[in-house]
């Protein structure tokens, strides 16, 4: 039995641990024996056995008393972007390196509430930029899927790939990410799993490391819709210590799981049809709209007509609010410290030696658009370009419940095939910042395979604070799809 | 807007950024690529169109102006680079 625990999801091991058939702490040793195993992949920056099994231990004490929270002994991964008290919190970074924050993060705070278990924090694109976790001063991550025709390394997406990378190599049961402009969604796709980020309030931002605040959304990886909710769950809420939360109540995630899709308008949005969309994502979109309408569901096209502009204005947004939010890492009370001559030249030798390529890139360029003179050319103007994507949203949700499209243009890509042009790079996420820009939330369930062997993830947007249809609708995607092939390498040591 | 490495050097100083000369030609081609990508947004006619700052129309709340946390130097300090009495130690400030 404890041979395949690992392999348990997240609802079938709260119904173990309830009924007593295995104890957390056993639970927790094989997801820890499954770390060490696929350790190669890189996937966690630092992992805490110990802690894990102390927590495992408090876990089953308070289950045998009947106290169990709604986490109660579920092992998890922690993106290293929340903070986490007494456990080096480093954003991939070099300038933070051994940052150890004497303080918790809202979300996970309320997961060890909820009584998960804390495995380690997870690999990421440093600070949350990038698209296929190779911007990690703690070295690239691998994604556990290869094609079956070599055994070459493909990107398993990014920024929070080391936690897609240990769901979906069964390190753990679930994740924590965070989703700025797909963040959650397309790691998600590249690794086979699901990923959802809910709308903008719906968690705590406090104690996450900023990136861009206005488009940071905290969000769950797990292997099946249901699981996603059931964690999504424990971390949403409101929280007087972030100003943007929301002070909402939160609706039974899972309250639409399995229910009939009837009475559900969902949209096709016909400009999603972009040049470079490979063939059979685009079949497959199709597949899912089918999908959706054998299971009683309206689909209809629907126009998002500026959409072709939503990436070059998040990529004016982003960089700006990231050269305000990295201009508190200045090397005096925490982080790296390189000495210069004077102080303007440690900043300058400190935040040079600190910062990887692509935050120096996103930084500089933010820098540049709010500075005097192109302040109104570039940061006003995408304010702007960015409340007509709010309004063509608004229109579309008069007519449909949600929106369906591919999560990425095509499947992860070999590690060292990524296009050197950092527009190009950037494409990736064309499907995915839409929800960042509006807020919305959006959730990638997999859907199938590539001809070469690969997942592929289908999106849903839906409305503001209407996660549980989003939830809904993916699980009627997943129950259709009956996506269950494990990665390569994972299926061989069965 | 094409940026050349006189630009490069300008930026990385407002930012506080060192950037090896060397560098700087290279990321000038990056940035004039990445910003002249962006000014596709020229495009879009925004005339009429309030610049949108707050994704999500939250009302923020009042709180009661209270000390709610504090004393807590050990802590503050315990990331720093340089500490000595109690105290951060940086470079020198004023000459």
């Amino acid at each position: 039995m404890s041979v395949d625990l690992h392999r348990l999801t997240l609802a079938e091991a709260k119904k173990g641990l309830a009924a007593r058939e295995f104890r957390a702490v056993e639970l927790t040793e094989a997801s820890i024996a499954q770390m060490e195993c696929h350790r190669a992949l890189n996937a966690f920056i630092t992992e805490t056995p110990e802690q894990a099994l102390a927590m495992a231990k408090a876990a089953d004490e308070r289950i045998a008393k009947g106290e169990a929270g709604p986490l109660e002994g579920i092992p998890i991964a922690v993106k290293d972007l929340f903070c986490t008290k007494g456990i080096r919190t480093t954003a991939a970074s070099n300038i933070l390196g051994n940052f150890v924050p004497p303080y918790e993060s809202t979300v996970t705070k309320k997961l060890w509430e909820a009584g998960a278990v804390c495995l380690g924090k997870t690999s990421l694109d440093q600070f949350g930029m990038g698209s296929a976790n190779l911007n990690s001063a703690f070295g690239l991550v691998k994604s556990p899927w290869t094609r079956p025709s070599d055994a070459k390394p493909l990107v398993p997406g990014g920024s929070s790939g080391g936690s897609a990378v240990a769901v979906a190599a069964r390190m753990c049961l679930a994740a924590t990410g965070t989703d700025t402009g797909g963040s959650i969604r397309q790691p998600a796709a590249y690794t086979g799993i699901t990923g959802i980020k809910p709308t903008y309030g719906r968690c705590s931002r406090f104690g996450i490391i900023a990136y861009a605040s206005s488009l940071d959304q905290a969000g769950a990886f797990a292997r099946n819709v249901r699981d996603s909710a059931i964690l999504l769950q424990a971390m949403a809420g409101h929280d007087p210590n972030d100003s943007t939360s929301a002070d909402l109540p939160v609706p039974d995630f899972t309250a639409g799981i399995g229910k009939s899709l009837k009475g559900l308008k969902i949209g096709i949005p016909k400009e999603y049809r972009v040049e470079g969309l490979s063939p059979e994502i685009d079949r497959l979109w199709q597949q899912g709209a089918d999908w959706l309408r054998a299971q009683g569901a309206e689909v209809k096209e629907v126009s998002l007509p500026h959409s072709r502009y939503a990436l070059a204005t998040y990529y004016i947004i982003a960089p700006a609010e990231v050269s305000s939010n990295l201009a508190r890492y200045d090397g005096m009370r925490y982080g790296l410290r390189v000495e210069g001559r004077n102080l303007t030249e440690t900043y300058e030798k400190s935040r040079g030696a600190g910062f990887g390529d692509e935050a120096k890139r996103r930084i500089m360029i933010g820098t540049y658009v709010l500075s005097a003179g192109y302040y109104d050319a570039y940061y006003v103007k995408a304010q702007k370009v960015r409340r007509i994507l709010v309004n063509n949203f608004r229109k579309v949700f008069e007519e449909v419940d949600a929106v369906l499209a591919p999560t990425t243009p095509t499947p992860a890509f070999r590690i060292g095939e990524e296009p050197d042009d950092p527009v190009a790079m950037y494409l990736n996420d064309v499907f995915t910042v839409t929800a960042n820009l509006t807020g919305l939330p959006g959730m990638s369930v997999p859907a199938g395979l590539s001809s070469d062997g690969l997942p592929l993830g289908l999106q849903i947007m839906g409305k503001p604070w209407d996660e549980p249809t989003v939830l809904q609708i993916g699980a009627a995607l997943e129950e259709a799809a009956q996506f269950n092939t494990l990665p390569y390498g994972i299926e061989a040591r069965a | 807007m094409a940026i050349d490495k006189a630009t490069v050097a300008k930026i990385a100083h407002l930012a506080r950024l060192e950037v090896p000369e060397e560098q700087q030609e290279h990321l000038a081609k990056e940035l004039s690529g990445i910003l002249g990508w962006v000014e596709q947004l020229g495009e879009v006619n925004t005339d009429a169109v309030e610049p949108l700052r707050s994704v999500m129309p939250i009302t923020q709340d009042w709180r009661a102006d209270e000390v709610t946390d504090g004393n807590r130097r050990e802590d503050v300090l315990a990331n720093a680079p340089a500490q000595q009495d109690g105290y951060f130690v940086v470079p020198k400030v004023v000459e």
